[in-house]
């Protein structure tokens, strides 16, 4: 706000000179002599120098003491740690000391401003540079490969906040969004307890973990308890926990999900996953199956 | 028959063929025409470079449109931006400050002529390459079109991994050729300076045109080499097993931003010191009045091509550096923007007190003076680190940059067109269109970029060929893209009253303005050897002094 202060300040001066000067100065029918030729001024050269640097030192410290606040914080005991891994084009999470693996969307518990509650992000990346934004937490970090960053946020209301990936990654960086679900304290602790469970077994989805199981699926996609253990594309096994698929690019419908496992591109063209060329009859029983993932 | 022997203007030549011409021009060491070559080359890809950002508009005038798909909305921004900057804006200041720097200095051609030439070839070649890779780009991999990395092509993305085919390598090979282009340029306009002004022009009487394209070479000297290096580093990495940027073999990704913007960030004070020359002749003649302290304005130019050296990690603040590191580029960023302030207050300075002609090219200086002050404000805002992990890489920075450069270096570019276009072309152009090219370009300037801070403040990112409904962006982008609209014409116009003054305008004298430098005592356009005595001068306003006998300008210097 400070700086928006003194910024502002300036505009509303300078720029009213400027009207002035154009109106007032402007030639007028007159005997067509040359205004005096004035060539410059010491002192004012010296005032309109010293003013602007006495300025931008005040900026500057204001700014430094910004800086170090937010990048010199460190974990409490109390603090959630997160791993977010930018993918093309979609995140990674987990929860090292929760045991939680999730993909796009966040939760983390709101912070009473009391007994701060903060969630630290490590950064990393798997494949080209991405950015964390979601401008109601916080300011971007990027997640650049071998270069890992961490962040933190510390939310007091909760709420789902939204965002997206602000660094160009490829073809569908715009559609890299980002859903954190900031909850209290018990709801959070429910939602870490379900995500740690292995994943449901349902008889009646037999056929489509069958297929699932058989054809390129578990190349990239994890589903914990079962032989899937892919690394490439996001983990499954809570998949209908999430209320968004393809990183916040469609609602998890039923026909959503079944139109993105038969032709990605047809929501998300340039994404990575490929179109499998399943059959009707198997497209219907691997859906059936991702449905049982809760 | 040469073009280099002298002729009087208006005598009788024979008629060449075409092909004659066309050999002379094509073949031409002459300062003059070469700057013209570099200016009609820089408006046509302006038209080209205004069609890619036109089709980015449309396809962000509403949410989830399908005007383009999201790969070929990839590629228009990426060669949008580098088609602006490097076949656009530093052709025509280059063309600029060929054309004029002999003129202003009493000279009767750029230090090394045929060096001179050379440049504009590699540049003008460098141009066409990058071009190629429309059709060329499909290579034995069978992808890739033009490129679509972005005009700062940050690793890994442009590594083999991320980018098949050749589409980025004729990016790389498009800058690298037109680098050398550039620093040809800039070590003919460093030894012309430095060497052939005419007697009498010590350095302190040099016209501030000369002294800020001086500058602005030594930094084109200085700047070119890192990018030059890094696009050969990256050549190395794609094509004979290097791993510099190679993050999966363990590379550095940030090292690549840091080779880039050390010759990024100078290089946008590079675009901007012309356009500052620009406004430093032309509203002076128009005030009817000096500049407003010349040597302060010397002083803050040079203060300028130093710090800017030192800014460039603003680029980075979120890439994750230590507090230390983000502080300081906090500390240089802000100093900059002390001698850029200066040099505003000192053009205002000139304004105050005369007696100001709102002809073309004033209306256009006016238009820079609010624009530059504005798009410097949003530059401090952005140079406070925090304010940048909000704000950077969004729309916000689109709009701050475009501020810059279309707000302040195209609007002194066009001011500079109308300004010496009879000088150039022996033709007055016509008041009436240029007006209205002006009011059309302003109002669509100011919808377009004016409104387009809100979306950045509101979260868009950039570089995004689509966004969702409902994050408050929808009407923004709307007037946003309705702001071209304006633009297009207004540059419709512009190029129009160009072509038509040019074939059936009124025939310039030498010196329509009643301005003081020296070009403005040559024939319009000049001889070939642009004088035919070379002049001896006595103060910084030779014309002052030699129309104002009873109150000359060395009297007071």
């Amino acid at each position: 706000m400070f700086v928006l202060a003194v910024t502002g300040a300036i505009f509303a001066i300078v720029f009213s000179l400027l009207v002035y000067a154009v109106a007032k100065f402007r030639r007028r029918n007159d005997d067509g002599r040359e205004p005096p030729q004035v060539y410059g001024s010491n002192q004012v050269e010296v005032a309109w120098t010293v003013i602007p640097i006495l300025i931008v030192v005040a900026l500057f410290m204001a700014t430094a003491r910004v800086i170090a606040d937010i990048q010199k914080a460190s974990p409490s005991a109390d603090a959630v740690e997160v791993v977010a891994i930018g993918h093309q084009f979609w995140w990674e999470y987990r929860y090292p000391e929760l045991t939680v693996v999730t993909a796009n969307e966040l939760h983390v518990p709101v912070s009473d401003p009391r007994h701060p509650t903060p969630t630290f992000i490590k950064l990393l990346s798997a494949d080209t540079d991405h950015s964390f934004w979601v401008p109601r937490l916080a300011g971007k970090t990027d997640l650049i490969p071998n270069h890992p960053n961490r962040m933190w946020i510390d939310p007091h209301e909760p709420g789902l906040y939204l965002g997206q990936c602000a660094q160009y990654c490829g073809a569908q960086h715009a559609k890299m969004l980002l859903r954190v679900y900031v909850q209290s304290r018990e709801e959070f602790d429910r939602w870490v307890q379900s995500q740690t469970q292995p994943a449901h077994m349902n008889i009646d989805a037999s056929e489509g973990q069958r297929i699932f199981e058989t054809t390129a699926c578990i190349n990239c996609h994890s589903v914990a308890g079962t032989v899937a253990n892919g690394r490439f594309g996001p983990d499954l096994t809570h998949l209908m926990s999430r209320e968004t698929i393809a990183a916040g690019a469609a609602a998890n419908t039923h026909d959503n999900l079944r139109l993105w496992i038969r032709k990605p591109d047809a929501i998300k063209p340039g994404s990575l996953m490929p179109a499998m060329e399943l059959s009707d009859r198997e497209l219907d029983a691997v859906t059936a199956y991702l449905e049982t993932l809760r | 028959m040469s073009a280099d022997s002298i002729t009087w203007p208006r005598a009788e030549t024979a008629v060449h063929p075409f092909v004659d011409k066309l050999h002379e021009w094509v073949t031409t060491v002459d300062h003059k025409r070469l700057g013209i070559l570099y200016i009609i080359y820089a408006l046509v890809f302006l038209m080209i470079g205004g069609i890619e950002a036109t089709v980015i508009r449309i396809q962000l005038i509403r949410p989830h449109n399908d005007f383009v798909s999201p790969q070929v909305f990839n590629r228009m921004f990426t060669m949008h931006g580098t088609t602006m900057i490097f076949f656009v804006v530093m052709p025509v200041l280059f063309g600029f400050a060929n054309y004029l720097i002999p003129l202003m200095i009493g000279a009767r051609d750029m230090a090394f002529p045929r060096l001179n030439a050379f440049s504009f070839w590699m540049t003008a070649f460098g141009g066409l390459l990058l071009y190629f890779s429309l059709i060329g780009a499909n290579g034995l991999y069978g992808a890739g079109n033009a490129p679509d990395v972005g005009w700062f092509a940050y690793a890994p993305l442009t590594s083999q991994t991320f980018s098949l085919g050749h589409s980025t390598d004729f990016w790389t090979l498009g800058i690298l050729v037109s680098g050398f282009g550039s620093i040809g340029t800039a070590i003919n306009i460093v030894a012309t300076v430095i060497c052939m002004r005419c007697p009498g022009m010590t350095l302190a009487k040099m016209p501030l045109f000369a002294w800020l394209n001086f500058v602005m070479a030594g930094m084109v000297i200085l700047a070119m080499s890192p990018l030059t290096a890094a696009q050969i580093m990256l050549l190395v990495d794609r094509y004979l097993g290097g791993h510099f940027f190679d993050t999966q073999a363990g590379g550095s990704a940030v090292i690549w931003m840091h080779f880039f913007w050390i010759f990024g960030h100078p290089e946008v004070y590079i675009l901007v010191l012309p356009a500052f020359a620009f406004a430093s002749e032309i509203i002076p003649v128009f005030s009817r009045k000096p500049i407003f302290g010349y040597s302060v304005m010397v002083a803050a130019t040079v203060a300028i091509g130093f710090i800017s050296m030192s800014v460039w990690a603003h680029h980075m603040f979120t890439v994750g550096m230590s507090s230390k590191a983000n502080t300081f580029f906090v500390l240089s960023t802000m100093a900059i923007a002390v001698p850029t302030g200066i040099k505003i207050f000192n053009w205002l300075a000139t304004m105050w007190g005369g007696k100001i002609e709102f002809k073309t090219p004033m209306l256009f200086c006016v238009g820079f003076l609010f624009q530059f002050l504005v798009a410097g404000l949003t530059g401090i805002m952005l140079g406070c680190a925090p304010f940048d992990w909000q704000l950077g890489n969004s729309y916000f920075v689109v709009a701050h940059f475009h501020y810059v450069i279309v707000g302040g270096i195209l609007f002194t570019t066009f001011a500079a067109f109308y300004y010496w276009f009879p000088k150039m072309s022996g033709k007055m152009y016509s008041e009436t269109l240029g007006k209205l090219h002006f009011w059309l370009f302003v109002i669509g300037f100011h919808l377009t970029f004016d409104f387009m801070h809100i979306p950045g403040l509101l979260g868009m990112p950039r570089r995004i060929y689509t966004y969702e409904p409902g994050r408050g962006w929808d009407i923004w982008n709307l007037i946003v893209t309705i702001g071209v609209v304006f633009q297009a014409l207004g540059v419709v116009v512009f190029v129009a009253n160009l072509v038509w003054s040019y074939l059936k305008g009124e025939t310039a004298c030498s010196d329509p303005w009643d301005a003081w430098t020296l070009e403005w005592s040559t024939p319009s356009p000049p001889l070939a050897c642009n004088f035919a005595v070379i002049p001896k001068l006595k103060s910084r306003r030779p014309l002052w002094d030699l129309k104002h006998p009873d109150d000359p300008d060395w009297k007071y210097e």
